[in-house]
């Protein structure tokens, strides 16, 4: 089964990328999109398996496919892990991918080169199962590198086009900065642990704690290095604050990828690296307020971006940057379980919200920018239907999937009660006010107002194929539900919902040290299941019994659970800044238009960092890119051409030439006589050096030994 | 030893074709049947060699860590040097590696080398058979002749069938490698007169003083530092590849870079452990520079070639840095990466020649939008730009993580710097890459090249196959590796067995990593007589 979800792609991909041409453009979108669904629908029933399993501890196994390297005490096998993390990714991406595939049947039919754009995604997916059901740091590095290669390929896809080809280089590039880290990190683990093996690292991370690592004299602590080291790779995989500058310019890919890749799925690998670390990150609270630093000032920035730009993907772009940024800062407060359900939640009301923007873009004849859109929310009824459940849901609206997990993130923000954990909050806040804001704003420029496209675009303006909306309506269901019906299994305590003494159980599982791989862990929790038979049903839907030990929370950490006792103000706070955010938009939008440009020139400085991106591209542009490029030439001309080359070669050769025979021109016909007085003189040095170090050689003995005896001499050492 | 002397038949057999080729004589006119004689000859002639080559390796026993196929004759018996050959499982693998890139030089070069056919495929005979006795000699002497013997052919290659500029190129690279060479006779010498043996086991087995060795170490690391290339003596390599024919680019990558690891693992390493230990951090901030500075020089590049060649020294600077760490991955990792470079730069070097014989350029700028009419290469191209890249799951990765991996080990900081040469390889080779086969198609002439034709896809299919075959089951090949490797390694943890005691306090109570992770100060302090 596992082999099944996990494999299908890869074939597809195979078969779509060597026969393409065989088989066509029909027949590589069957064949990938099938393999896709039947991926999904596998994956699905993992999921079901595992829900039914949960008294018994859930599905948890490993498959080995087969060796991979093994140096000494280095093994490492491609092996599938399933557990309750793995499942969970494996359906979001599965299913995000299965609707995108479907989706871009409709949306690239103009396109000359489908079955390559085909192949590419479900590579792309593969990579990415790859990714998640690794056992071990390197087949996670390989999925790693494996996404950001497909993603690079994606991007790059139109790739007559400069820009396109220039941001497919980016990301990667960018990315690989981010790998550094990564792949410092495992050396680092395996330096520690002598392991890359989950199994062997999560056993009992707590043994390490008092482990450091020494560098240039001063020794630091180990799984907090460990753990930043990481966090760098996330950083650049999720485009966190400093290594997000790809992200934007990632939009030059076709939408769907940007749906699959740059919302959904890649993106959140770094959210999903930190979560399945959990039980190193608990060791190591300084990386974990590294982390919630980088997700919050993350969030703030990146929302301030998105309410200037124009471009309807980039906003949409930044939104998700800011999204990750909460998730971020909920996995720095130890809610990894509110970090991966407003990952699975995002996931589905952010691919619905790009799928739609490609919807719209499709009907108004690959136009993006939102200056030129307009009034046409009538003309793409299905699509407009569906931006709305999309925005509400990224608002955090009743009922809607990002209310529940939002809200959850920032409670437990608030929850963890140190300086960071407020200030996340705070500016988790604020981002909420303004992500209702841009959103409402894309929502009002882009169907309100005046038409402001030309005659033509306008007359082009058509609903989407149902390849197209279909998809996307199954996204919507998930964007609407999946908050409401899985926030018991993924941060639920019973406590919530008003069963106050399904309490007692979940602080009798706490008190057990978290989930820590004690061996009474699993015996104590059925018995404590046994005490409320009756209300097992209920209790079993809950993180404890939902998560088993894939993710690890120290009790003293528990923020999720704490979450779920906070003020009603902090809780309503969210909610409150959405409505604000929406009605801002309105009346800058719709009821006084012309305020925007006042705006804007009024807080002119402001405006400008903002909708320049707080110049991250122009300072990294001229720190490394031009310096790299700048130093690489110093080298080559100062250092290769006039030192080492005008010193050596040359050099040597033109002097030597000298005093052979005076002659002053480089001629090569000479060259050999340069050669020889070369060789002389160094023969003549070194054997000079060799041979004073050595005075046995005028020792009678040694010549001895030169007429002509064989075979094992006796050594002579060297006798002072 | 009950097995045919397979050693001396592969490196005799080139030699016997490359006498046969002379013969092959037609009447006046008939030029294009003696060249057509004349390749075919030489092709069949390797491609035997290839079988057997793969006949030995099948036969090999993978799990003994010592030499296998050993055949000794005494030579001058005067004075004790011997016809000595064997391969263990460091060796095996260079020997394929010869094997196998000389049939695919040979293919390269079937219809773009015009003139001196005879004696260009006998040049590339002889250079073959002389590969495959340097990796085989067991004897110091014969090593020696055949580690020379490989630059005269390859200077020809170079000097006769090279650029514009190939006879700079020829003299500089002969004489850089020439230079090299001189000192490691002499250390050859010395280490002649001092334990009366030229037998490569016997040196082995008996390590000669420490003073002595620091010696000899800056001898031999004189010779395989010109040969890896380190930094700062690369300045030869790229001319060279500049110049050279694709082939003689192919098997100068593939191959004779090669030989510079081989040797420190064969001499260096073995023969003079307290010295490499002394010298290893010197080694290993050579090869951090080299990997940082030809990186950011690639960056530069306007030429093909010299990016690739450029790429070529930073990728064996990787090599360097994991024999230094004196660990077990670090080791089996630089052989690896020996390896996937041998395939990767190889193929990257055919697939400028590819584009080279339809636009005769090598400057990046004449190209761009080839993907359009050339989807066959563009997709041959980017597997080897993301082997080269080191994206895990082709043999580029493998390689390059091993070396790292033992560099930490070794030293944090080290790795650390190392490792940016990730980033920066991925910086040049993309960049190349979209250079040359994305954007828009601004010379016509480029975008109107026409694709792979058959001989070519013949050539790159086996390479594409053993990039992904060595990325994704890398395990096969190094349960080969791996015995001998270890068996040097345990000589280095004995060696370091007093100072873990002493730096306890340093050392992390794992005993994976009983390495200390900060050596920054030489690690001997006293002589230590070997009496």
């Amino acid at each position: 089964m596992e082999l099944l979800a996990v494999f299908a792609p890869l074939i597809a991909f195979l078969v779509a990328g060597i026969w393409g041409k065989a088989i066509g453009d029909k027949g590589c979108q069957l064949v990938t999109c099938t393999a896709v669904v039947v991926a999904a629908l596998c994956s699905i029933t993992l999921f079901f398996d595992m829900i039914g399993n949960l008294e018994e501890g859930g599905l948890v196994y490993t498959t080995e496919v087969m060796r991979w390297v093994s140096s000494g005490d280095f093994n490492v096998s491609w092996s599938i892990k399933i557990d309750t993390l793995s499942i969970v990714m494996m359906c979001v991406v599965n299913i995000v991918s299965a609707c995108v595939h479907i989706y871009s049947i409709g949306y690239m039919s103009h396109d000359p080169s489908k079955g390559r754009f085909m192949a590419y995604l479900s590579l792309f997916t593969f990579a990415m199962l790859m990714l998640v059901t690794s056992d071990n740091m390197l087949q996670l590095f390989f999925g790693w590198e494996g996404v950001g290669v497909a993603s690079y390929l994606l991007i790059g896809f139109w790739n007559h086009k400069h820009s396109a080809n220039s941001a497919a280089q980016k990301a990667f590039v960018v990315n690989r900065v981010g790998d550094f880290g990564l792949a410092l990190g495992i050396m680092a683990t395996f330096y520690v642990f002598g392991s890359i093996e989950f199994s062997t690292i999560f056993d009992n991370p707590a043994l390490y704690v008092d482990k450091t690592i020494s560098i240039i004299g001063y020794d630091f602590h180990a799984l907090t290095v460990i753990c930043l080291l990481l966090f760098m790779g996330a950083v650049g995989k999720s485009a966190q604050l400093g290594l997000h500058t790809w992200l934007p310019d990632a939009m030059e890919g076709p939408t769907p990828v940007s749906a699959l890749i740059h919302a959904a799925t890649m993106v959140t690998a770094g959210v999903f690296l930190v979560a399945r670390f959990s039980p190193l990150f608990e060791y190591a609270p300084t990386a974990l307020m590294v982390v919630t630093i980088f997700g919050a000032l993350t969030a703030f920035v990146a929302a301030t971006i998105g309410m200037t730009q124009f471009d309807i993907k980039r906003v949409i772009a930044y939104s998700t940057m800011s999204q990750l940024g909460y998730m971020f800062f909920a996995l720095g407060v130890s809610a990894y379980g509110a970090a991966m359900f407003h990952l699975m939640t995002h996931a589905f009301f952010k691919a619905l919200l790009f799928l739609g923007a490609g919807s719209v873009i499709h009907a108004m004849s690959d136009e993006q920018d939102m200056r030129n859109m307009g009034g046409i929310w009538k003309k793409i009824p299905v699509t407009y239907a569906l931006m709305w459940i999309g925005s509400l849901a990224l608002a955090g609206f009743p009922f809607f999937a990002g209310y529940y997990s939002k809200d959850i993130v920032l409670e437990a923000a608030w929850a963890d009660q140190t300086w960071f954990g407020n200030m996340a909050y705070w500016l988790g806040i604020a981002a909420a006010f303004m992500t209702a804001f841009y959103t409402w704003r894309l929502l009002f420029m882009t169907f309100h107002g005046e038409p402001r496209a030309s005659q033509k675009v306008m007359s082009h303006v058509h609903e989407s194929p149902a390849t197209m909306t279909g998809p996307m309506i199954v996204l919507a269901v998930g964007a609407i539900f999946s908050g409401y019906v899985f926030y018991g299994g993924f941060v639920g305590s019973d406590g919530h919902h008003g069963q106050d003494h399904a309490k007692a159980i979940i602080s009798s599982l706490d008190d057990h040290g978290g989930k820590h791989g004690e061996p009474t862990h699993k015996s104590e929790k059925s018995v404590a299941k046994k005490a409320h038979g009756e209300e097992r049903g209920a209790s079993l839907w809950t993180r404890e019994y939902f998560w088993q030990d894939a993710l690890i929370v120290l009790p003293e950490n528990d923020t999720v659970e704490a979450a779920h006792n906070v003020p009603f103000w902090v809780k309503k706070m969210p909610f409150l800044m959405a409505v604000l955010g929406v009605l801002m938009a309105y009346l800058l939008y719709i009821r006084v238009p012309d305020i925007p440009a006042k705006v804007v020139t009024s807080f002119k400085p402001i405006h400008n960092l903002f909708f320049r991106k707080w110049y991250f591209d122009e300072i990294y542009d001229t720190i490394f890119v031009k310096n790299a490029f700048r130093l690489g030439r110093i080298f080559w001309i100062s250092g290769d051409q006039n030192t080492i080359d005008r010193i050596g070669p040359n050099g040597i050769a033109g002097l030597s030439g000298r005093i052979a025979g005076g002659l002053s021109k480089f001629q090569s016909g000479y060259v050999y006589q340069y050669a020889f007085v070369m060789m002389i003189t160094l023969i003549a040095i070194v054997s000079w050096f060799v041979f004073k170090a050595d005075p046995s050689f005028y020792n009678s003995t040694t010549f001895e030994t030169l007429s002509g005896i064989t075979g094992n001499i006796p050594v002579k050492g060297m006798e002072e | 030893m009950n097995t045919p002397a397979l050693l001396s038949i592969m490196i005799f057999l080139p030699v016997i074709s490359a006498f046969m080729i002379i013969l092959v004589r037609g009447e006046k006119g008939d030029e294009s049947i003696v060249e057509r004689n004349v390749k075919n000859l030489a092709l069949l002639s390797s491609v035997f060699v290839l079988i057997i080559g793969i006949f030995m390796y099948q036969s090999f026993d993978s799990s003994v860590a010592g030499f296998q196929f050993v055949e000794k004759s005494e030579w001058f018996s005067k004075i004790g040097i011997n016809y000595h050959l064997g391969v263990d499982g460091i060796s095996i693998y260079f020997i394929l590696l010869s094997v196998f890139l000389t049939p695919i030089c040979i293919l390269a070069s079937w219809n773009t080398v015009k003139k001196r056919v005879k004696e260009y495929m006998i040049a590339f005979l002889i250079l073959e058979s002389f590969m495959i006795g340097t990796f085989s000699a067991l004897d110091s002497v014969l090593f020696y002749v055949f580690f020379e013997g490989v630059l005269i052919p390859m200077f020809l290659i170079i000097g006769v069938w090279g650029g514009p500029r190939r006879v700079y190129a020829s003299y500089k690279f002969f004489l850089y490698t020439f230079l090299g060479s001189v000192l490691m006779l002499v250390a050859l010498l010395a280490l002649y007169i001092i334990t009366g043996t030229t037998d490569i086991p016997t040196l082995i087995a008996n390590p000669v003083g420490f003073e002595m060795q620091k010696w000899l170490f800056i001898a031999f690391f004189a010779s395989f530092a010109v040969k890896m290339p380190m930094w700062p003596v690369h300045t030869w390599l790229p001319d060279a590849h500049v110049e050279a024919p694709t082939a003689g680019s192919v098997i100068l990558a593939g191959v004779l870079l090669k030989m510079g690891g081989y040797g420190f693992l064969r001499f260096s390493l073995p023969m003079l452990p307290e010295a490499s230990l002394y010298f290893a951090p010197f080694v290993m901030w050579l090869s951090v520079i080299a990997i940082i500075y030809t990186s950011l020089v690639a960056l530069v590049q306007e030429d093909m070639k010299k990016m690739i060649a450029y790429s070529s020294v930073a990728h064996m600077g990787f090599v360097t840095l994991g024999i230094f760490s004196f660990t077990q991955q670090g080791i089996d990792g630089a052989i690896f990466q020996m390896i996937s470079h041998g395939v990767i730069s190889a193929a990257l070097f055919l697939c400028v020649g590819v584009v080279y014989d339809r636009l005769h350029s090598r400057e990046i700028s004449k190209y761009g939008g080839i993907v359009k009419n050339m989807p066959a290469y563009a997709t041959v191209f980017m597997v080897f730009m993301l082997g080269s890249v080191g994206l895990p799951g082709t043999s580029g990765f493998v390689g390059e993580f091993l070396t790292l991996l033992g560099a930490f080990q070794y030293n944090v900081i080290i790795a650390a710097f190392a490792t940016t040469g990730v980033v920066l390889g991925a910086t040049y080779m993309l960049l190349l890459y979209r250079r040359v086969v994305f954007g828009p198609a601004e010379n016509k002439n480029a975008a109107a090249m026409e694709d792979l034709n058959k001989v070519e896809k013949i050539i790159f299919a086996p390479l594409v196959i053993l990039v992904f075959y060595l990325g994704i089951y890398p395990a096969a090949v190094m349960d080969t590796i791996s015995p001998p490797v270890s068996r040097i390694v345990s000589e280095y943890e004995m060696l370091q067995k007093p100072l873990e005691y002493n730096q306890a306090s340093l050392v992390i109570s794992n005993p994976v990593t009983a390495l200390p992770i900060n050596i920054d100060e030489p690690i001997i302090e006293e002589e230590v007589d070997h009496e």
